[in-house]
C-alpha cells in the first residue's frame, strides 16, 4: 500500500533522509528503529507531507504523495502521531479527538457521528471519553494515548506512530506494544512504528528497518535484524542494548549474538 | 432560562428611548453599541489568537468608501456598504493570505496588521483631494432632514434601534461560531498548527474564513459609526491609536464570553468620559498614556477581562469548597 523509493531529505548541507526504499503491505506493522538523529521522525514527516522530500517519491494506495500538504496526506488516509505530544491544550480530551474524527474525514460525517468516533477512539486506547475531563491532567503516557487516539479518530488506512519518547516506564512500554497490536487486529490498520529500542516492539512487529544516520542499513525479520552485524554494531556500546530482552519472547539465539 | 433572560434584556434596552433619557445618554448608548458591535468584531477573530493590531484598516475602508461614493457620485449608502464591505474582504484576504499561507504567526502576524492599519491611514492622508485628507469629510447632507435613502437621521431613536438591531447581529454572529465546528478547528490551530494541519484541518483557509468574517463586520461597524457621526477622519477610522483602542477594550471586557467586547466598549467610554470631564477637555495623548497603563494592569491582573474575570469568580462561588462537601457518612 506504501511504496517509498529513494526517499531524501536534506537540510542545508546535512542529509538527515539518505535514499531510503522500503515497501509496506496491507495489514503490515513495521517497526522503524535507530538512535538519536538517525532520520527516523524526519522520515515520518515526508510521508505525513509536514516535510517535501528533496529527492525520491512516495506512492500511497497508486498515488504519488511526495510533497503533498498534511491536510491531504490525512485525507487520502495517513494518520500520524508527534514524537513529542502535541495536544490541543484548550480543548477537552474528547474534544481533542472529535475534531479530529470530524476535520479527518473532511467534515463528511456528521458531528454526533464525530464524536461518537472520538468515543470510539478513546476507549480503545483506555482514555476517559467523558466530556469535561480537561487534557492538564495527563502524564507522558496519557499523552502519548492521546497522540494514538486523534490519529486513529481520523480513520487512517495507515498509521505512522512516533513512540519513541522516553518517559514511559518497562510496563507503560508493553502496555503501547499491546495497543499497537491491538489497533491492527481490530482495525486492519497498516502501522509504521518509530522507537529508539528494539526492546518490546520486536514481540509486535512483522518487520523491522534500521536507519543509521539517514541510510538504510538492516531490514527484515525482528530475529534476523537484531542479528546482523551492521545492527549490533550501530547499537553496540549504547545502554540501549535490549535485544536481548526481546529476542526472549520472539524465540531464537539471536539475544546471545547481540551480546556477543 | 438563558433564553428568557436575553429576550428581557432586549426588550429593556429597546424600550429605552420611550423613557425620555435626553440626548446625551441616548448618545452614549448609541456609541457603546457601535462600539460594541466593533470590538465584538474584533473578538470573532482575536479570541482565537489571532491578535490583529490594525482592525482600524476595516474601520476605515468602510466609513470611507461608503461616504466617498455618496459624496462623490451620490450613490445610496445602501449601495455603497456591499462596496464598502467587498473590499474590506478583499483586503483581508490580501494580507491574510500570505501571512497564513507562510505562517506568519503570533507577534508577527500583529506587526503586518499593525502595517496594514497605518497603510490605509496613509492613503486615505494622501488622497486629500478626495477624502479631505487629515482635516475629515462630511457624508453630504440628505434632502430631507431623516432619509433612509441616504441612511442619514436627524433623531437619535432611529439609530439608536439600527444600532441595536446591528450589536444584536454582531452577537448572533459570535454565538454561531461559538457553536461551530469551526470553533474546535480554530482552537486547535491556536493551539498546534502542525497537529492541526495533520488531523486534516485546512488551517489557511480556517484563518482565512473567520478573518474575512472579522474584516467585513468591522468594515460594517465602520459604516455605521460614519453615517451615526457624520463626520470621520483617518485619525479616528484609521490608524494605530484606534486599532489599539479596539484590542485595549476587547481584553479589558473579556475576549472569550460573548457580551466581553460590549463591555470593554462600556468601560472605554466611561472612562474618556470620565476623563474628559475630569481634565475639561481633550489632553491629546492623555488616554493614550492611561490605556497604555490600564491594558499592561488588566493582562497582568485580569487576564480573562472584566466581564470574563467575574465570571469566572462567580462560578468559583457557586460550586462549593471542596471542604464544604458533605462528609461520608460513618
Ligand atoms: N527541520 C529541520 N531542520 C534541520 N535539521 C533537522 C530538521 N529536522 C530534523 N533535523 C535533523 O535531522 C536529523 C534527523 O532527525 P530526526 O528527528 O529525523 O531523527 P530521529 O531519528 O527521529 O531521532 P530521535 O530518535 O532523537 O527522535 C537530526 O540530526 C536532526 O537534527
Ligand atoms: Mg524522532
Amino acid at each position: 500500500m506504501l511504496s517509498v523509493t529513494n526517499l531524501t531529505k536534506r537540510f542545508g548541507g546535512f542529509t538527515a533522509v539518505d535514499r531510503i526504499s522500503f515497501a509496506l503491505e496491507q495489514g503490515e506493522i513495521l517497526g522503524l528503529i535507530g538512535p538519536n538523529g538517525s532520520g527516523k521522525s524526519t522520515t515520518f514527516n515526508l510521508i505525513a507531507g509536514t516535510l517535501a522530500p528533496s529527492e525520491g517519491s512516495i506512492s500511497f494506495l497508486g498515488q504519488d504523495i511526495g510533497g503533498r500538504p498534511p491536510m491531504a496526506a490525512c485525507h487520502l488516509g495517513i494518520g500520524r502521531t508527534f514524537q513529542i505530544p502535541r495536544p490541543f491544550k484548550r480543548l477537552s480530551i474528547l474534544e481533542n479527538i472529535a475534531v479530529a474524527a470530524y476535520y479527518g474525514q473532511n467534515g463528511q460525517i456528521s458531528r454526533t457521528r464525530a464524536w461518537e468516533q472520538a468515543e470510539e477512539a478513546l476507549n480503545l486506547v483506555n482514555l476517559p471519553s467523558d466530556p469535561k475531563s480537561p487534557v492538564d491532567g495527563l502524564g507522558a503516557a496519557g499523552l502519548k494515548k492521546l497522540e494514538l487516539a486523534r490519529a486513529l479518530a481520523t480513520q487512517p488506512k495507515l498509521l505512522l506512530a512516533d513512540e519513541s519518547l522516553g518517559g514511559l516506564d518497562e510496563h507503560e512500554m508493553e502496555q503501547a506494544a499491546d495497543m499497537l497490536s491491538l489497533i491492527r487486529r481490530e482495525k486492519n490498520i497498516t502501522i509504521i512504528w518509530v522507537e529508539h529500542i528494539m526492546g518490546v516492539l520486536m514481540r509486535v512487529v512483522d518487520r523491522v528497518m534500521v536507519l543509521d544516520h539517514g541510510e538504510k542499513i538492516a531490514e527484515g525479520l525482528p530475529r534476523e535484524v537484531a542479528r546482523d552485524p551492521r545492527v549490533i554494531e550501530v547499537y553496540l556500546g549504547s545502554e540501549e542494548i535490549k535485544i536481548a530482552d526481546a529476542q526472549g519472547d520472539a524465540g531464537g539465539d539471536a539475544g546471545g549474538d547481540a551480546r556477543a | 432560562m438563558n433564553r428568557l433572560l436575553a429576550l428581557i434584556g432586549v426588550l429593556a434596552l429597546a424600550s429605552i428611548p420611550l423613557l425620555d433619557i435626553g440626548n446625551y445618554y441616548l448618545h452614549l448608548l448609541i456609541t457603546i453599541l457601535i462600539w460594541g458591535f466593533i470590538y465584538t468584531s474584533w473578538s470573532i477573530m482575536g479570541r482565537f489568537g489571532l491578535v490583529s493590531l490594525g482592525h482600524g484598516a476595516f474601520l476605515g475602508i468602510g466609513a470611507y468608501t461608503v461616504t466617498m461614493l455618496w459624496n462623490q457620485i451620490g450613490l445610496s449608502p445602501w449601495l455603497g456598504l456591499p462596496i464598502g464591505l467587498g473590499l474590506s474582504a478583499l483586503v483581508a484576504v490580501v494580507i491574510g493570505y500570505p501571512c497564513f499561507r507562510f505562517r506568519i504567526v503570533g507577534h508577527y502576524f500583529a506587526l503586518v496588521t499593525l502595517a496594514l492599519s497605518e497603510v490605509v491611514r496613509l492613503t486615505i492622508v494622501a488622497l486629500r483631494d478626495n477624502t479631505g485628507g487629515s482635516l475629515g469629510m462630511t457624508p453630504r447632507s440628505a434632502d430631507t432632514a431623516n432619509s433612509l435613502y441616504a441612511l442619514q437621521f436627524a433623531d437619535k431613536e432611529t439609530f439608536f434601534y439600527i444600532a441595536l438591531v446591528v450589536w444584536l447581529f454582531g452577537l448572533w454572529v459570535w454565538k454561531k461560531v461559538d457553536r461551530s465546528m469551526s470553533r474546535y478547528a480554530l482552537e486547535a490551530i491556536s493551539e498546534e498548527e502542525d497537529a492541526a494541519a495533520s488531523v486534516g484541518i485546512n488551517v489557511t483557509r480556517t484563518k482565512l474564513t473567520i478573518t474575512v468574517l472579522s474584516a467585513v463586520l468591522t468594515a460594517l461597524g465602520g459604516v455605521l459609526y460614519a453615517q451615526y457621526q457624520l463626520y470621520i477622519n483617518p485619525e479616528t477610522v484609521s490608524g494605530i491609536a484606534i486599532s489599539l483602542q479596539i484590542v485595549f477594550a476587547v481584553i479589558a471586557g473579556g475576549m472569550y464570553v460573548q457580551l466581553g467586547p460590549t463591555v470593554g466598549a462600556v468601560f472605554t467610554l466611561m472612562l474618556a468620559e470620565s476623563l474628559r470631564i475630569m481634565v475639561g477637555h481633550d489632553v491629546h495623548g492623555l488616554d493614550g498614556t492611561i490605556y497604555g497603563l490600564l491594558l499592561v494592569l488588566f493582562i497582568i491582573f485580569m487576564p480573562k477581562g472584566i466581564l470574563g474575570g467575574l465570571l469566572s469568580w462567580w462560578e468559583k462561588r457557586q460550586s462549593p469548597p471542596p471542604s464544604a462537601k458533605p462528609a461520608p457518612a460513618e
